[in-house]
């Protein structure tokens, strides 16, 4: 979380930002960067503010550099005579256990408003991180002098650390055993190169898109473009050398419409969602089209983001939401789009069955979870049984997939809730002994180099449905019922008990027929009635990903990207409040 | 080297902005030594500690505006620095919101920096951390904490005369503790520009209290109740309180997408928006909350009302927003001062019939911009007063409220306190708007 970092990130909306922000910006920025303190960017405005607030944004960091050294390589042979003399240097002055990675962290992103471009910068960091385990104690240090000599010192300032840490350490540390694997290597499997891409067409699919909004009623519209490339190189004194090329990118954009007369403005955001994909995902499919429910005009998007057909439907909604029906408040049955649920998913799912969470690692910031061990063993249901839950990171087009994550422990796929149960948690090597088990679940993460790793969430998805069910089908059973799309207000406590979540579109459901637009919509749940609740998913046709661009944990605050793959789903009698207030 | 004095700063920015052939051209030289612990289940579980110094320079030609940063300062790499500025700039689009930077400015000088916090070790840390969890052990009692410091400089310079140098420090520490059953839960947080006043044992005894009184919750229905709210329920974790100093832009209001907009166009400045005792200003010079005394741009920042007796006197207008509605530039200066009265937190609860004491509010989004409604959870020691004691504490609640509408509604202030570098007195305030029950501890 939080904190706020919590949890969960959500970019709801580009507003008004120049270049990168501004007073002007809407303060759903601050639930995208939430791990940031917001005062540290309120007022910034020019170009060179935005520089200065970049590096702060994790990931985003780094020196600009010309977009044509995105493009360049290290060789793994120099970065595996590197890791050697770091290796050898923590086996020298004591270390039982040593990691390198050597990272180099490439960025592009796009803004633009209306007409105009706001910003462009291209980023890269290069440097190493090496974790080491002396007298049982953990110890990190890092270096952006890449030099053998450079690894060397960080190396022994890694053991020099764990040695003085060890005074205070009351337990060793117990990692699970984990071979090596040798020289390997693992790539995104993507089709197109974002960085390859000129930036000129970037720029110009935005304003394309951007042009569409305004063309079809927008009074403002903000979009974006992100592009992650992240190069790392592993090497551990198990015996693995482990080259990895990663690739992520998210086309976003929000949609304002206003009513001068009566005061009125209201934003629709976009339905893309963040994918572990190339620029592909920006080249519209048709095969990658899911029709929404009758009457919405609603289209979700698989592998591939059609943005100008969502901007022109965005400008569309954002005008219809302001003379939409404000909701009366009671109990609704709820049909959720993926690219809604899968928010909910992150925040009461993904997050309550972390272990370090569970354990209280994160008591002070993100909090702890209902799902403790003692509650687990009560074997009561987290969910209907129609819920069953994985995680997983290999998926591909998902934000979580690698190869082998921050510590070198091969990637898998492997069940959270079985049957609507909770069979297990998400764990890297130095917590698998406390819940008695063997290996790695391969889920530990750093966001950078001059991070040290620790365990983040990996892609948590429920399982589509194994009965045929389009999504017409499902709200056809719904006699008194409300559909929701999109991200919007999210909001769930310490303990992932109690909920609130909003969305970008919603739709009256009665008697089996979407019956038009409603706003002022939101969900208060627990987590488990919610869960219980459940009692229809579509099928596999319906599946979609969604994505969280910059999940925050830590502190300091570290940020990683996660999908939730889902397919519509229904939960019955949720209560839903009216968020409409009247001020001054 | 991460703190460099102002004569060394200028020397190394005179000699950028010297190399330029722009129009135009601003450098901006920052720097930050910090280090940090972490703790939880009453054992450290990580310390680090970061120096780093950064150049960022902006060369225009015309309207037409590029931007390069580096990490060395030897002529040749700052040469470059300011060459890869110039070629992007040749080839970026043209402004169409370019303002000319600003030529010489004054500033004001606060005491924003203090030796004692830029001299702390990790020795120092790791005993506060220890300080901590001894006194936790020491009750039986389960600490997680993080404490973080830092010493910062910030100087700008460019070629239209303008020069302007900061340096601050700040000590943020944060504590929850928790009875090892998981029945009760307390927090403690604070800032500091100076190290002298930070005293990890007194707010952890402040957060192992809470924690013991907070065991076996009794559940309260929802609905709308006096509360009283700690500065840290109305700062911390991006509270109440910063979100509705941070939607204070004038454009936004302008173009009718703020709970500032007008209806029919227009802001509301000079309307009464809230309840005569709110004032809420920015004051660089303060001494307990000292503030940024210039923005990016080099703007200074001034001794400025946002909220005077209830009305909305300024809002912030970035300098191409003010050109075009023929207004001054107000820079934002990242902190804010709400004026209060005498009473502490224990007076407001002497004087409560019936209440709520709330330590922390958790989890705060927006829910709807029109209105700055919020929602959140309360956390870490929730308390019911009656008849001007604590009686017994309380399940966490789900709020759903707007700041706006709760400085409408204050029953009374009590003394500022500094939180997250702001000045924030304990709010009494009736009507506030639980929507559910949580049963997180």
């Amino acid at each position: 979380m939080q904190p706020r970092y919590d949890s969960c990130v959500n970019w709801l909306q580009l507003a008004d930002c120049r270049p990168i922000l501004s007073f002007d910006f809407h303060s759903s920025i601050t639930q995208t960067f939430t791990f940031l303190k917001r005062r540290d960017f309120v007022g910034l405005t020019g170009l060179a503010t935005g520089a200065m607030f970049l590096p702060s944004v994790p990931g985003f960091g780094g020196e600009l550099i010309d977009p044509a050294r995105l493009l360049e390589q290290v060789d793994p042979a120099i970065k595996k005579r590197l890791a050697d003399s770091a290796l050898n240097a923590a086996k020298s002055a004591g270390a039982t256990y040593a990691d390198v990675r050597i990272g180099r962290y490439l960025n592009q992103s796009i803004f633009t408003r209306e007409k105009q471009v706001q910003n462009i910068a291209n980023g890269e960091s290069y440097g190493a991180g090496i974790r080491v385990i002396a007298n049982g104690t953990w110890g990190f240090a890092a270096t952006n002098t890449v030099t053998e000599a450079g690894m060397a010192k960080a190396a022994q300032l890694a053991v020099q650390i764990a040695k003085a840490n060890s005074k205070v350490q009351k337990e060793p540390v117990k990692l699970a055993p984990q071979k090596g694997y040798g020289e390997v290597t693992w790539k995104t499997p993507i089709q197109v190169n974002a960085f390859e891409v000129p930036i000129k067409d970037k720029v110009d699919l935005l304003l394309a898109a951007n042009a569409k909004a305004l063309d079809n009623g927008a009074n403002f519209v903000n979009s974006a473009l992100f592009q992650i490339n992240e190069q790392k190189y592993f090497a551990s004194t198990d015996g693995s050398y482990i080259d990895q090329d990663i690739h992520r990118i998210w086309p976003t954009l929000g949609v304002t419409a206003i009513d001068r007369a009566s005061g009125k403005f209201r934003t629709r955001e976009a339905l893309s969602s963040p994918m572990g994909m190339g620029y592909e995902y920006m080249q519209p499919k048709a095969q990658d089209k899911i029709a929404g429910p009758a009457g919405t005009g609603l289209v979700g998007y698989k592998y591939s983001y059609d943005m100008l057909e969502d901007a022109t439907l965005a400008a569309k909604q954002a005008k219809e939401k302001i003379t939409a029906k404000s909701v009366t408040p009671g109990k609704y049955d709820l049909v959720l789009d993926p690219n809604h649920l899968g928010l909910t998913i992150h925040e009461s799912i993904g997050h309550a069955t972390e272990l370090d969470r569970v354990l209280g690692y994160e008591a002070n910031y993100a909090g702890t979870s209902f799902a403790t061990q003692e509650w687990k063993a009560k074997n009561q249901p987290y969910g209907s049984k129609l819920v069953n839950i994985i995680a997983d990171k290999t998926q591909p087009g998902s934000l979580g997939a690698v190869g082998y994550d921050d510590e070198g422990v091969k990637t898998k796929q492997w069940d959270i809730i079985k049957d609507g149960k909770l069979v297990d948690y998400q764990k890297i090597r130095d917590q698998a002994h406390i819940v008695g088990q063997n290996e790695s679940d391969g889920c530990c993460y750093s966001q950078s180099w001059e991070d040290v790793q620790f365990q983040r969430m990996a892609n948590i998805s429920l399982k589509p449905g194994t009965e045929k069910m389009s999504v017409d089908q499902m709200i056809s059973n719904v006699d008194k019922g409300i559909y929701i799309a999109g991200r919007g207000s999210f909001s769930i406590d310490q303990q992932r008990y109690n909920s609130q979540f909003g969305g970008t579109v919603f739709y009256a459901i009665e008697k089996g027929k979407i019956a038009g637009m409603l706003e002022d919509v939101a969900y208060q749940t627990n987590t488990v009635e919610f869960w219980n609740s459940c009692s229809a998913i579509c099928d596999q046709s319906d599946y979609r990903l969604f994505g969280s661009f910059f999940d925050g944990k830590g502190q300091p605050p570290q940020v990683s990207a996660v999908s939730h793959g889902s397919s519509t789903t229904r939960f019955n009698a949720v209560n839903v409040i009216n968020t409409a207030r009247k001020i001054g | 080297m991460a703190i460099l004095s102002k004569d060394e700063s200028q020397a190394i920015l005179k000699k950028v902005v010297g190399f330029t052939t722009a129009d135009e051209c601003q450098a901006t030289l920052q720097g930050r030594t910090s280090g940090n612990v972490r703790y939880a289940r009453n054992s450290v579980s990580t310390a680090g500690a970061a120096d780093n110094v950064s150049l960022v320079v902006e060369a225009r030609f015309g309207k037409r505006a590029g931007v390069a940063t580096c990490n060395q300062f030897d002529d040749a790499t700052l040469r470059r620095c300011v060459q890869r500025a110039e070629e992007i700039a040749r080839l970026a689009p043209e402004d169409p919101e370019y303002m000319p930077l600003l030529g010489p400015q004054q500033y004001l000088t606060p005491v924003s920096y203090a030796a004692s916090t830029a001299a702390i070790t990790p020795d120092f840390r790791a005993q506060a951390a220890g300080d901590s969890i001894a006194l936790c052990t020491a009750k039986q009692l389960t600490g997680a904490g993080y404490l973080e410091d830092g010493a910062s400089f910030l100087a700008l310079r460019n070629n239209k005369g303008l020069e302007a140098y900061q340096q601050s420090t700040t000590l943020d520490f944060s504590v929850t503790v928790r009875t090892p059953d998981g029945t009760g839960s307390g927090y403690a947080v604070a800032d500091f520009t100076d190290v002298s006043k930070f005293n990890a044992k007194a707010l952890t005894q402040i957060a192992a209290d809470k924690a013991a009184g907070s065991r076996n919750a009794k559940a309260l229905e929802p609905g709308k109740y006096t509360v009283i709210l700690e500065p840290a329920a109305l700062v911390s974790d991006e509270g109440l309180l910063n979100n509705l100093v941070y939607n204070f832009g004038a454009r936004e209001a302008d173009e009718g997408r703020s709970f500032l907009s007008k209806k029919g166009g227009g802001n509301r400045t000079g309307e009464k928006l809230f309840d005569p005792r709110i004032t809420i200003y920015s004051d660089p010079l303060n001494p307990q909350a000292p503030g940024g005394v210039f923005d990016g741009e080099g703007l200074p920042v001034k001794r400025m009302n946002w909220v005077e007796k209830g009305v909305v006197k300024n809002l912030y207008y970035t300098r191409y927003w003010a050109q075009k509605t023929g207004k001054q530039p107000t820079a934002f200066s990242g902190n804010f001062i709400m004026e209060g009265g005498t009473q502490s937190v224990q007076d407001l609860i002497k004087s409560t019939a019936k209440g709520i004491l709330v330590t922390r509010l958790w989890y705060i989004r927006d829910v709807d911009p029109q209105t700055l409604l919020f929602t959140g959870l309360t956390r870490d020691g929730t308390f019911y007063i009656e008849n001007g004691k604590i009686k017994h504490p309380v399940k966490n609640f789900r709020f759903n409220e707007s700041p706006v509408i709760m400085l409408n509604n204050i029953e009374a202030i009590g003394k500022p306190v500094r939180l997250g570098g702001n000045l924030v007195p304990p709010l009494k305030i009736r009507d506030f708007t639980f929507t559910s029950l949580s049963d997180a501890v």
